[in-house]
């Protein structure tokens, strides 16, 4: 059986009709992209690396099919262009599920580094961001989704360590 | 011939066409000689014109031609893994691959020394791949249309842009239009 969270937050992106999704791989986002990867009504496609990952989403969703992308918050560094002059630029809606590594109970230091970047790029680019500390806020998914459609702007869930360590 | 000629040879088929365009000279161009609601035009982030192409082939049926060039390829180059491993065949990749940056100043790229984009497409693993002329390029993407199978055509011509203006249409009016039409083809 998989685990309650992961299904939560599959079953979240099936209730909003996100048909789309690219990933690219964490450890943390392993049991989701499994999850994702098996349901008939998404499409998953891995992508090699974030930017192309968005590209992928902006066309499914002008093909008519609202999307999402996986990824770690490493991520950011590699995606700033596509997100601004793409995401951005064209209002495209683009929740982000990213695994938010390296905070408390990282045991990766290198990941650090960029974690305390995330916050202060999100802010920077304006992008509405939830950080997600304990399982029962996947209970709040359903609204970050809806409101990234309603807006039509890129949203990030951060979902750190204690998130997932909390996860059942 | 260079892009310019190409896109006049091809402007007849890609009319009411799905078309995702990359940024730069190419949209200028083909904002000149064949504005449509069904074209998408980039005005922003080099190298992803394949990817939302492919995106936009996978979630609706109606053929679309993603008109890339080789920098913007080799800028993204992992996208050709992608689009073998994920074959819609609805999906005409077209490179034109003039061996240059041609939106910013016609330097050199890797495609016109060295490196074959089109061994990188069949090494990644695409089925379809076909090298041709700048002349032979209307009747290759005919053949690739009515063939029903995802193909990708590297287009090989001379470098060189002509004096067109920026495209200033609305990035969201662009969006718009481009998903209404989508819709309207597909209902």
């Amino acid at each position: 059986m998989p685990p309650t969270t992961d299904k939560a937050i599959l079953d979240s992106l099936v209730r909003n009709k996100i048909g789309f999704i690219t990933s690219v791989p964490c450890k943390q986002l392993a049991g989701v992209i499994e999850l994702v990867d098996n349901h008939e009504e998404i499409y998953h496609i891995p992508s090699n690396k974030e930017d192309e990952g968005m590209g992928l989403c902006a066309g499914a969703y002008l093909g008519g099919t609202r999307s999402a992308i996986i990824m770690q918050n490493t991520a950011l560094g590699v995606a700033i262009n596509s997100l601004v002059t793409l995401i951005q630029y064209y209002h495209i809606p683009l929740p982000m599920l990213i695994s938010y590594r390296g905070e408390v109970g990282e045991k990766v230091a290198c990941q650090v580094e960029m974690a305390i970047h995330t916050k202060p790029l999100l802010q920077q680019l304006y992008i509405p961001y939830y950080h997600f500390t304990k399982a029962e806020q996947v209970n709040s998914l359903d609204g970050i989704l809806q409101h990234s459609q309603m807006c039509k702007k890129p949203v990030a869930i951060l979902a750190d360590a204690s998130f997932w360590s909390s996860a059942s | 011939m260079i892009r310019y000629d190409i896109l006049k040879t091809i402007a007849p088929i890609l009319k009411d066409r799905l078309v995702v365009c990359n940024i730069g000279s190419p949209s200028q161009e083909l904002y000149q000689l064949l504005d449509q609601p069904s074209n998408f035009y980039m005005l922003g982030t080099m190298g992803l014109c394949s990817s939302i192409g492919l995106g936009v082939a996978l979630v609706q049926d109606q053929t679309v031609i993603a008109i890339d060039g080789d920098g913007s390829v080799l800028t993204n180059l992992a996208t050709l893994s992608t689009i073998a491993n994920n074959p819609a065949d609805n999906f005409v990749l077209l490179i034109v691959d003039n061996g240059s940056y041609g939106s910013t100043g016609d330097q050199p790229t890797y495609a016109g020394m060295a490196t074959s984009l089109t061994e990188v497409a069949k090494a990644c693993g695409c089925r379809n791949v076909v090298e041709c002329s700048a002349e032979e390029t209307a009747t290759e993407l005919e053949k690739a249309i009515s063939s029903g199978k995802m193909t990708i055509i590297i287009s090989k011509c001379q470098p060189g842009n002509v004096n067109v203006s920026v495209i200033d249409d609305d990035p969201v009016n662009i969006a718009n239009r481009f998903s209404n039409q989508i819709r309207e083809l597909n209902s």
